[in-house]
């Protein structure tokens, strides 16, 4: 009996998403090699022309989103180290409600804050207004339909999701070891290199795995903060999807995807080492 | 409550290389098992006794289940009174819901039960005369109308939306509202616009919005070519593709719109785009500066349209409603609230005299709506107008693939 | 000491600054429940007005969105929280065969895109034969949010120490007493923080649902479709609802964890 227990935990779970995630994910590869059109049918012809097709004519918007994915990453980690950091080293009493203020906004729903970001940055909107009175912004100055938008809007909707981990990761290290690496290497700097940050890197990990992927595949933000050249793989995707029921290239377009993203992962986990600071912490 | 613990610690998150290959396999044996093809249903041509076929024997049941777009009926409160009159009359209670976004994910919704031959829990819809209203016509997913049931449609339709050329005397669908797409500006930073042309001009750099929809804007290459889009072959595609491709280069476009053009415009971040007559209208009665015209080279003219799809479960219900909007008295409501083109002409009178019965604003309302060109287009304006083209799927492919670039570059 | 106090304080600005560009566009969304407009539109400012509090049932179809969101979330944070605690108390205590394919199929949930798990569970429905709606979208929901709740029980159970399980059960427990008694109130924070995160993830998702709730209207999806013709202000109260929720939850526990201190 006690061997099967953790069989018996993991079954209801496990089974859920065996079922529902790698089963579609076979019909959706059988999809991605069939050929045709939704009025005559599709017929599997192992047509795996049909990545190559996909990925020659699609590239410029691969290679965007993986780089928006990277900025808004790298970004994200910059916004949300200082501010894990201070919560749960100065946050004293207060940790969960700052935690809390990180999360609130995301009780409000994502279609409507991206609503109210395009409001605010309009052009003549009363953030650009002003500075373009002043004369401090040219006339024809604009920040919606650029990068920096798409980007930004990415950032803003998934900076929690970098947050938490480096905070929970932070909160694990014990203040008297940290001062007790000031009272060894005297600078507060130095203490925090070869101390805090050691420690913190797993956060920051699964910090990047839960922003870098959703912000890459994200069409959202690209589709309301985004002009013509800000167009990423996932506009693409869900246009081929549910407008030109083109199923073939929209799946051969998901599972290139796909496989980048988890190649990158794992290439990453390897490169850091996580591998085994993960391990021991996990024993 | 403390959130002390951690929302995703990856940890031990690797994997050996054996598991990885075990469910390689797995998926591999899987793959070969769902290695078959989706079925393809072209549908007969329509036999000359279908209609005969679909209504033998289908009686009125008093109930109703209507899909159609947001904000797309006339309400007052939490009541739509052209529905209350319906029920009264005709004792057939209606559910409304407004389930449709966009034609696109609303077909791939209904898609899979239409195919299946399932209920998709509504008999009555309205789809714009787009690819996938096409695709379901051909698909044979609609019901062959029963014309004898639609007296008032025979009697009071304009004749401008009787037996159009994506649907043949009306064979499966029938007008809900029509609308143009043509060209709205802020007079306060643009010139007065009378061609297509101006959405080429250089003064408007980064200022100009266009639609992403592939039939909206290859329409617009196509009239500032000369070229008629309804008539329009695959070199006239290409030589459009090429023309809104200057411009996309020319940096001219601020952004390939969905339906967000309208508050773009409003918000002053686009001076000049492509618009829906509907929209433009109703910012105007709310004491917008801006202006919509038919550019001299043509404009599109599209229909949203109700049908009943074959797997209703109360077709003849909805059908009992196809035929009650198009009652001037109730045509009226309708156009007073939707502010779009309206199918059935003389509704223009009614609007006038309830403009006479109301007072201050409601009054300068209703004689602007009934004034309006965006709701009651001139014979001229109509003259230019043309449709979208019509595709069947292998074309519709080679279209998307010829514009789809521009929008999605 | 001086120089440190002045870090403190630029990091605690830094801090109020971040928050304060988090909570911008929720402003922006609250303002807009009390605008004035004559219209259909709600896009520019025409004077303050408390009547769309009075007319918030005007639209049946987005109270119904609104409660179909609230109820999908809701199952899905009790299906996740059950399910999730389970694989997360299996992975983090023991070790067995299947873990490694257990752990991968995981990570392929976190790590695959909503984009590319609603088409595929779009594909699987189409090809089932399954009618879409509330229980499609269930499934979907569940599916994307089990593998955050047991990832977050499991880190709680790894830093627990066996020690006071085998205490209690040498005095003679019984498992089950041994998990409500003891191992259950500790990994409660952890139960708790998976199921708040279940339900924030499943209340705003749109990707996803778009694909997997057939004719079924949820909150965003309402609101994508309203965008063509203008958001009325009830959705901005809506929202502003829902944000007052979550503040209420926030100040609660403010005063609670400040009374435990």
């Amino acid at each position: 009996m006690k061997r099967l227990t953790p069989y018996l935990l993991i079954l209801p779970g496990g089974l859920w998403l065996a079922i529902f995630l790698v089963v579609p994910m076979v019909f959706m590869a059988s999809v991605s090699t069939q050929e045709g059109n939704v009025v005559d049918g599709f017929t599997q012809t192992f047509n795996f022309a049909n990545y190559a097709d996909t990925l020659v004519l699609f590239q410029t918007q691969f290679l965007r989103s993986v780089g928006y994915g990277l900025a808004g990453t790298i970004i994200a980690i910059a916004l949300a180290y200082p501010i894990a950091y201070w919560i749960a080293f100065k946050g004293g009493s207060r940790k969960s409600t700052y935690l809390l203020l990180v999360l609130l906004p995301f009780f409000v729903s994502f279609v409507l804050r991206t609503v109210s970001w395009k409001f605010l940055l309009a052009d003549e909107g009363i953030v650009l207004a002003p500075l373009k009175a002043s004369g401090l912004l040219p006339e024809d100055f604009h920040v919606l339909q650029t990068s920096v938008a798409v980007v930004g809007g990415l950032v803003y909707n998934y900076l929690p999701f970098m947050i938490l981990p480096i905070y929970v990761a932070l909160e694990r290290v014990d203040p008297r070891s940290v001062e007790a690496a000031q009272d060894l290497y005297a600078t507060r700097s130095a203490a925090f290199r070869k101390v805090v940050l050691p420690l913190s890197l797993p956060g920051v990990f699964a910090g990047v795995l839960m922003t870098f992927v959703p912000m890459t595949a994200d069409y959202v933000n690209a589709g309301i903060l985004g002009g013509p050249q800000n167009t990423m793989i996932g506009n693409i995707i869900q246009t081929k999807y549910l407008v030109n029921n083109d199923y073939p290239s929209a799946a051969a377009l998901s599972f290139t995807l796909m496989a980048a993203m988890l190649v990158g992962i794992f290439a990453y986990a390897k490169a850091l080492g996580t591998e085994n600071v993960l391990e021991a912490a996990a024993r | 409550m403390d959130i002390r613990t951690n929302p995703a610690f990856i940890r031990g998150m690797t994997t050996s290389r054996r598991d990885a290959l075990k469910l390689a396999g797995m998926s591999a044996a899987a793959l070969a098992l769902a290695a078959c093809g989706v079925e393809g249903k072209k549908a007969e041509a329509p036999k000359k006794d279908a209609v005969a076929d679909f209504w033998a024997g289908k009686k009125q049941n008093g109930t109703l289940r209507f899909a159609n777009w947001p904000l797309y009926i006339d309400k007052e409160g939490k009541e739509y009174p052209s529905l209350k009159m319906f029920e009264q009359d005709k004792g057939i209670k209606v559910s409304y819901t407004e389930a449709i976004q966009d034609n696109g994910s609303w077909f791939g919704k209904i898609q899979p039960q239409l195919a299946a031959g399932t209920d998709i829990g509504f008999d009555l819809m309205v789809m714009t005369n787009g690819n996938q209203l096409q695709r379901a016509i051909s698909l044979g997913y609609l019901a062959p109308l029963d014309h004898s049931k639609l007296p008032n449609f025979a009697a009071n339709a304009a004749e401008k939306v009787k037996n159009p050329a994506w649907d043949p005397n009306n064979t499966f669908t029938i007008p809900w509202t029509l609308g143009v797409t043509g060209i709205a500006y802020n007079p306060e930073f643009v010139d007065e616009v009378t061609s297509m042309n101006d959405l080429w001009n250089p003064k408007y750099k980064g200022k100009v919005g266009m639609m992403i929809d592939a039939q909206e804007i290859a329409n617009f290459g196509m009239f500032a070519l000369g070229i008629d889009p309804e008539k329009s072959k695959e070199a006239d595609w290409r030589r459009a593709a090429a023309k809104l491709q200057e411009q996309r280069d020319a940096g001219l476009v601020r952004k390939y719109y969905e339906n967000d053009y309208i508050d773009a415009l409003v918000r002053g971040d686009i001076w000049i785009t492509m618009a829906w007559s509907g929209d433009v209208f109703q910012q105007i009665t709310e004491g917008k500066n801006l202006k919509f015209v038919v550019p001299k080279e043509g404009a599109t003219i599209w229909s949203d349209n109700m049908c009943i799809p074959k797997t209703a479960r109360n077709p003849v219900d909805a059908l009992a409603l196809m035929d009650y909007v198009y009652q001037p008295k109730i045509a009226t409501m309708l156009v007073e609230y939707i502010n779009y083109i309206t199918p059935v002409p003389a509704t223009k009178e009614l609007v006038l005299a309830d403009a006479a019965k109301a007072e201050g604003e409601d009054k300068e309302f209703l004689e602007q709506l009934a004034n309006s060109p965006l709701i009651y287009p001139s014979d001229a304006d109509l003259a230019k107008m043309r449709g979208y083209l019509m595709l069947d799927s292998k074309t519709d492919q080679l279209f998307e693939s010829i514009f789809q670039p521009i929008t999605q570059g | 000491m001086r120089k440190r106090k002045l870090a403190d304080r630029l990091l605690f600005g830094y801090v109020w600054l971040i928050i304060a560009w988090l909570f911008l566009p929720i402003a922006v969304m609250i303002a807009f429940g009390f605008n004035d407009t004559q219209s259909k539109s709600n896009v520019s400012w025409q004077g303050f007005t408390f009547k769309w509090w009075g007319r918030l049932d005007e639209y049946p179809d987005l109270t119904d969105a609104m409660i179909n969101s609230i109820q999908l979330a809701v199952i899905c944070v009790v299906i996740t929280t059950v399910l999730g605690t389970l694989m997360g108390l299996a992975l983090g205590r023991y070790r067995f065969k299947g873990q490694g394919a257990t752990n991968l199929i995981m990570f392929a949930a976190i790590s695959s895109p909503e984009l590319v798990m609603g088409a595929s569970l779009l594909s699987l429905f189409v090809s089932t034969g399954v009618d879409m709606g509330f229980t499609t979208a269930l499934i979907a929901h569940v599916l994307f949010c089990l593998s955050f709740v047991a990832i977050t029980v499991r880190a709680r159970v790894v830093g627990l120490d066996p020690s006071l399980e085998e205490a209690a059960r040498d005095l003679g427990a019984s498992t089950w007493t041994t998990f409500w008694r003891i191992t259950f109130p500790m990994i409660l924070p952890g139960v708790v923080a998976g199921a708040l995160l279940a339900f924030a993830l499943s209340i705003d998702d749109f990707v996803i649902t778009q694909f997997t709730s057939g004719a079924m209207q949820t909150f965003p999806l309402w609101i994508w479709g309203a965008t063509r013709i203008g958001v009325p202000p009830q959705v901005n109260i809506l929202g502003t609802l829902i944000f007052a929720v979550g503040v209420a939850i926030a100040v609660i526990n403010s005063v609670t964890a400040r009374r435990r201190t």
